[in-house]
């Protein structure tokens, strides 16, 4: 199981894997549509630290021992053994936010539409992690630890 | 079906503290024979989710907490409907309530709490309920459809959970509390006027000081006469004054109890082979340094997997326990952990720093100790990265050099000093590149 890592002293700060993360989850996964004509406006999952010049971005760390799980009052968090991945199900997650309480890294994230959580999915069924691909300076790489 | 005989392990409980064991457990010990025995005849439900079911927000078959064949792959023999009614720890067995015998080699006590009832004459009546399990859910839920109005006694966060849901259905509410404001002593006064002025926002009518004198109907309830004299029909009564944990099985067996049933970090009794964990237990808190019963989902979870670790054998020591609610009234959110309130007896070296911004509705404040570390703190209206105060708090950071820092809304790891930052993310980022 491998981590996404940052490399503050390249981060220009763009935010761009911020653009990415949100297209990366919208329904057209095309930047242009997924921003001007999608009802529900696409959202980040990750987010840029930011005190300039300082900046770098943090997403979910995929936690070998999750803490947002052990939270989880109604079973929408779970990590998968066989991929590492920390996975949510918005269909049975009720918003009671217990995860945003216990997350070490601050990396769940509320959704402003409704009583429900967004995070990290490590790209869950696309070809590529798009926050790492579309960083212009490689700031963001992969790592398997 | 499962034949009785001996497990290597056998749980008492099917909620939280158990799946965190068995969770525990197996991803350790893949061969050993595991039962637990689980009085309630039904699939594992999570109970926290009870208001957002009976709030119309879910359906039934989200209140599972688990896949319906979580026990099959965890390859777990299930003793369901049946209750354990005594621990011989002796010979190792354990007895139900329909005679048989389990014998085990390491026992959890996962029973849980039950709900308590103030010593009131007539709440034994048709249409009262706790709000706790199963038949306290369908037994509201039937009440539902012909109840104009409710009467919530306890101002408590599960009373209040109650009274959200009920006035989510179109009943009119009251709530009766004992104490001078609501959520007392999970939240400080600051917290409780502004969840009070959310409710009667909404409608909810809040009696403070108050509590039943008298119960009034023969099988039903049809009004409650309130300590005041005041007089209020209703078709609906909700207990909810709070939860004591379920320690009976405890008796006789030289099982040490503090309230709860007494463990140590690794969640083990007094009584070797025997843990316990969850509601039942009284577990080590690590800001106050002593045990005690802190009934909440996450400290029933983690309580139970760390269990489960070490009756595999794997040492591991339960110390990210403390009070933590996140909560949720109307429109207002609010997280807490570790101490808010700070009471007489707390008083001593501990400094509060708080912010209650213009617009009222946004409020934040800390609890540090002599050396600068967070002891508790609570948030109301923005609460976005509250985990990275949980995350400084277990570590122990002195925090008086970016104290004020702690007030702004988008608090993250860029706000911390540099080397305190990335001694914390030392795993996460790549430094030295340029
Ligand atoms: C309405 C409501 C809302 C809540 N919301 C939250 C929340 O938002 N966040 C939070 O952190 N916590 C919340 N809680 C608290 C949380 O649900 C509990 O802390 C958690 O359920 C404790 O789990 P447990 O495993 O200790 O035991 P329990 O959930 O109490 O379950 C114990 C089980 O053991 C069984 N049992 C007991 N004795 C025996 C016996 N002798 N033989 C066989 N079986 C037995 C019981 O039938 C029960 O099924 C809420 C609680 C309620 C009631
Ligand atoms: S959301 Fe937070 S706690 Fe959960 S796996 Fe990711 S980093 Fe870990
Ligand atoms: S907000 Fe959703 S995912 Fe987070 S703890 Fe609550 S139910 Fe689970």
């Amino acid at each position: 199981m491998g981590r996404i890592k940052a490399k503050p002293e390249v981060c220009m700060g763009c935010h761009l894997c911020e653009v990415w993360c949100a297209v990366a989850h919208s329904k057209s996964k095309h930047i242009i549509k997924a921003f001007l004509y999608e009802d529900d406006k696409p959202l980040p999952r990750l987010v840029v630290e930011e005190k300039l010049p300082l900046t770098f971005a943090l997403q979910c760390r995929h936690c070998a021992e999750p803490d947002c799980v052990t939270a989880c009052i109604s079973g929408a968090l779970w990590k998968d053994p066989e991929s590492g991945r920390v996975v949510h199900d918005p269909n049975q997650c009720v918003g009671c936010y217990s995860c945003v309480l216990t997350c070490p890294y601050g990396n769940v994230f509320i959704n402003p539409r409704k009583r429900e959580i967004i995070k990290c999915d490590l790209c869950a069924g696309l070809d590529t992690l798009y926050c790492v691909s579309h960083c212009p300076n490689e700031a963001l790489v992969y790592e398997d630890c | 079906m499962c034949n009785m005989g001996d497990f290597d392990y056998l749980i008492i409980g099917n909620s939280a503290g158990t799946v965190g064991c068995i969770e525990g457990l197996r991803s350790v010990d893949k061969n050993s024979t595991v039962a637990l025995v689980a009085e309630e005849d039904c699939h594992i439900y999570s109970r926290a989710l009870i208001p957002y079911y009976l709030g119309g927000q879910i359906t039934r078959d989200k209140m599972y907490y688990r896949p319906l064949d979580f026990y099959d792959r965890a390859r777990v023999c299930v003793f369901q409907g049946h209750r354990a009614v005594k621990i011989d720890s002796a010979v190792r067995v354990v007895e139900l309530d329909n005679g048989s015998r389990l014998g085990y080699g390491k026992l959890l006590i996962a029973t849980g709490g039950k709900p308590v009832f103030p010593p009131i004459p007539g709440l034994d009546k048709q249409n009262v309920f706790s709000f706790h399990s199963m038949p306290d859910l369908m037994g509201i839920e039937k009440e539902l459809a012909g109840a104009r109005s409710a009467v919530v006694l306890g101002g408590g966060v599960i009373g209040l959970m109650a009274a959200e849901a009920l006035h989510k259905r179109g009943i009119k509410v009251h709530v009766l509390e004992l104490a001078e404001r609501l959520l007392a002593p999970v939240v400080d006064e600051t917290t409780s006027h502004l969840v009070e002025g959310a409710l009667q926002k909404a409608g909810l009518a809040l009696y403070l000081n108050n509590t039943i004198d008298q119960v009034n109907g023969t099988e039903r309830v049809e009004s409650v006469t309130l300590k005041d004299g005041r007089n209020i029909p209703c078709d609906l009564l909700i207990v909810g004054v709070g939860v004591a944990p379920r320690v009976e099985l405890a008796e006789g067996t030289g099982i040490e109890v503090n309230r709860g049933i007494l463990v140590d970090k690794k969640m083990q009794t007094s009584v070797p082979g025997i843990f316990a964990c969850g509601d039942c237990a009284s577990i080590y808190n690590f800001v106050t340094g002593v045990e005690q019963n802190m009934p909440l989902w996450p400290n029933a979870y983690l309580g139970g997997r760390i269990a489960g670790f070490n009756m595999a054998g794997i040492e591991r020591a339960f110390i990210q326990g403390t009070t933590m609610n996140a909560m949720h009234f109307f429109d207002v959110n609010i997280v807490n952990a570790g101490i808010n309130v700070i009471g007489a007896n707390q008083g001593n070296g501990l400094e509060v720093i708080q912010k209650h911004d213009s617009d009222g509705q946004t409020y934040r404040k800390f609890v540090l100790s002599e050396n600068g570390q967070i002891k508790g703190f609570i948030l109301v209206g923005q609460i976005a990265r509250a985990g990275i105060f949980l995350n400084l708090m277990r570590r122990k950071i002195d925090v008086r050099a970016f104290q004020l820092e702690l007030f702004k809304n988008d608090f993250g790891y860029a706000d911390l000093p540099e080397t305190l930052r990335w001694k914390l993310l030392q795993d996460d980022v790549i430094l030295g590149v340029v």
